[in-house]
């Protein structure tokens, strides 16, 4: 059924479709309205679930990580300041192979202080073992959460699904919400096989000697790799399902794109209307939608790309120091490539800067000219950058 | 695809004015999208919000620049803000005002919706008076559409409330010649 709602309510219901058994949340702008509508679903009955109350998100993700552990499903909604908090809890909820599913909406970090929307939040964590799917609408939210419950719980890996603070979290707009009866055909009840069990003690969050330690993080790598298998065939069942199919990357008009754009998230939906601008025009221009970026879909991108004369990378956060860290794994997929486009990074949107039409022009005209000369001058560039107010020196 | 800008001061409801258009937009199966200005709101303080409506799916996640409507909640903002900013030529402002008020290029319509509200819901929040007047204005939605929107926003005691607030700020607009 069709309804009209926001990022975060969107959010909130599929973890209520999904019939949560723990909740564990901290509240922090601009996801606050997630957890609010869970603690109301809970409260007046809706939801048959635990909702814990706790004093910050390193303990909201602990108290998940512990509800994980008896083998129950467990969900938790943080931002920002309170992503970058639970990053200790993260790597250990990978480590120990915790199915738990966080929605993150993407927001800028201090300083300077900044409620508005990036994502540097959640590509900051990007080492953590977590599988991280970004959605460019409501209706992204709302499948890709359902999806990561399942994709979860096969793969015995975190899920954190991100989308962009208030670009989606709190705009209104219309979403076929699926049906009770049917989400619980996609996803049966769960049964995690190493629960905490009194009768049945285990260890969990053992010492790793030296002489494991390395073997553990190389198991932890093949699962994460791995799961690009079962992130592909969830988003093909749920597809099958619902009619609306899901992949790591996705394509738009790019069979014989020469300059293509590259992002993930919300972005996507300005940058489909720039293409079919250009193609209306008779540029040949297409778009490349990374939806996973852990694991990285390397092998589909180069795939998706080889035949392009230029690649324009739009991401909304940057690694200081290097380059744009979506940019940085791009370019590390073309390694020992045999033909490779021209790759070009375009940092915008930091902090809640509106990325304008204009921006996303200004990007595709400087890499058609670099796929008409074959060079590249300046391999990062920052859109929307107020040059006056550059220069100033601590 | 039409463009309209909300202004109104925190605590007035532009927000929700936005969100209530385009679901009225959504139930005569167009295309919608509600997003408030992403900045810091707080109550007293000037407040903007957007909505988009189309026949075909909304993809664009910009800010609004030229809108083709604006509504103005609060019969002092004109003063502060300049709320005729980008307006595309021959647009319509819809103002909270007890006469005509002019603007170059763009046509105006108005009502006393500080009147209509505190005489329809006792308090001064003008959204849901500003969007019949909006309907009355333009034509953008149906009464009706607006009318089923609240019933399904507000709990019933309010919504019997706005709806008579949009019903008679529909009655009492006027647009400026």
């Amino acid at each position: 059924m069709k309804k009209f709602i926001t990022g975060n309510e969107a959010a909130a219901i599929s973890a209520k479709l999904a019939r949560v058994k723990v909740i564990s949340a901290y509240p922090i702008t601009p996801q606050t309205a997630i957890v609010e509508k869970l603690s109301e679903f809970v409260a007046n009955g809706e939801l048959d679930a635990e909702y814990m109350k706790v004093e910050s998100e390193h303990s909201a993700l602990s108290a998940c990580v512990g509800a994980a552990a008896t083998g129950v499903r467990t969900f938790t909604a943080t931002s920002s300041q309170g992503l970058i908090l639970m990053s200790e809890i993260m790597f250990v909820a990978s480590g120990l192979r915790l199915p738990i599913v966080m929605t993150n909406a993407n927001r800028s970090l201090s300083a300077p202080l900044s409620i508005w929307c990036d994502q540097q939040d959640s590509v900051t964590v990007r080492d953590s073992g977590w599988i991280q799917l970004y959605c460019e609408n409501n209706q992204e939210i709302i499948d890709s959460t359902i999806q990561a419950f399942r994709i979860a719980e096969e793969t015995l890996l975190p899920v954190m699904v991100c989308f962009d603070g208030y670009i989606l979290s709190h705009t209104a707009e219309p979403v076929d919400v699926p049906k009770q009866d049917e989400v619980d055909k996609f996803l049966p009840p769960y049964k995690y096989p190493y629960s905490l069990d009194p009768e049945h003690p285990v260890t969990i969050g053992a010492v790793g000697v030296p002489e494991y330690y390395e073997e553990f993080r190389y198991m932890l790598q093949e699962s994460v790799l791995e799961s690009r298998d079962k992130i592909l065939e969830v988003g093909r069942l749920f597809g099958k399902q619902f009619g609306r199919e899901y992949g790591l990357i996705e394509c738009y008009r790019n069979d014989d794109a020469e300059v293509v754009f590259v992002t993930m998230g919300s972005l996507s939906g300005s940058i489909r209307d720039i293409v079919d601008e250009y193609r209306d025009q008779g540029e040949r221009v297409g778009f490349v939608k990374v939806r996973a970026f852990r694991p990285f879909p390397a092998k589909e991108l180069v795939e998706a790309l080889a035949h392009a004369k230029a690649v324009a990378v739009l991401e909304k956060d940057i690694s200081l120091g290097a380059t744009g860290a979506l940019f940085l794994d791009l370019s590390g997929a073309f390694t020992n490539a045999k033909r490779a486009p021209l790759l070009l990074n375009f940092i915008c949107g930091l902090g809640g800067r509106d990325v304008t039409e204009t921006q996303i022009r200004e990007a595709a005209k400087t890499a058609m000219n670099a796929a008409k000369t074959g060079e590249v001058k300046e391999v990062v560039q920052w859109l929307g950058l107020r040059e006056t107010l550059v220069g100033l020196k601590p | 695809m039409i463009e309209i800008r909300f202004h109104g001061r925190g605590g007035q409801g532009a927000v929700t004015a936005a969100r209530l258009l385009a679901e009225a937009a959504f139930l005569e199966g167009k295309h919608a999208q509600a997003f408030p200005f992403f900045g810091a709101e707080r109550r007293g303080a000037p407040v903007l919000a957007f909505t988009r409506i189309d026949d075909k799916q909304i993809r664009t996640r910009t800010q609004v620049y030229e809108p083709d409507y604006v509504v103005v909640l609060d019969p002092l903002l004109p003063e502060a803000v300049d709320v005729a900013s980008g307006i595309k030529q021959g647009g319509t402002i819809v103002l909270n005002s007890k006469k005509a008020v002019q603007f170059p290029h763009a046509k105006t319509a108005f009502v006393d919706a500080s009147s209509v509200a505190r005489e329809t819901l006792g308090v001064p929040i003008t959204n849901t008076a500003m969007l019949g007047a909006l309907a009355k204005a333009t034509g953008l939605v149906k009464l009706e559409s607006l009318t089923e929107t609240i019933k399904r926003y507000f709990s019933s005691k309010l919504s019997e409330k706005n709806v008579t607030a949009i019903k008679v700020a529909y009655e009492r607009t006027r647009v400026a010649t």
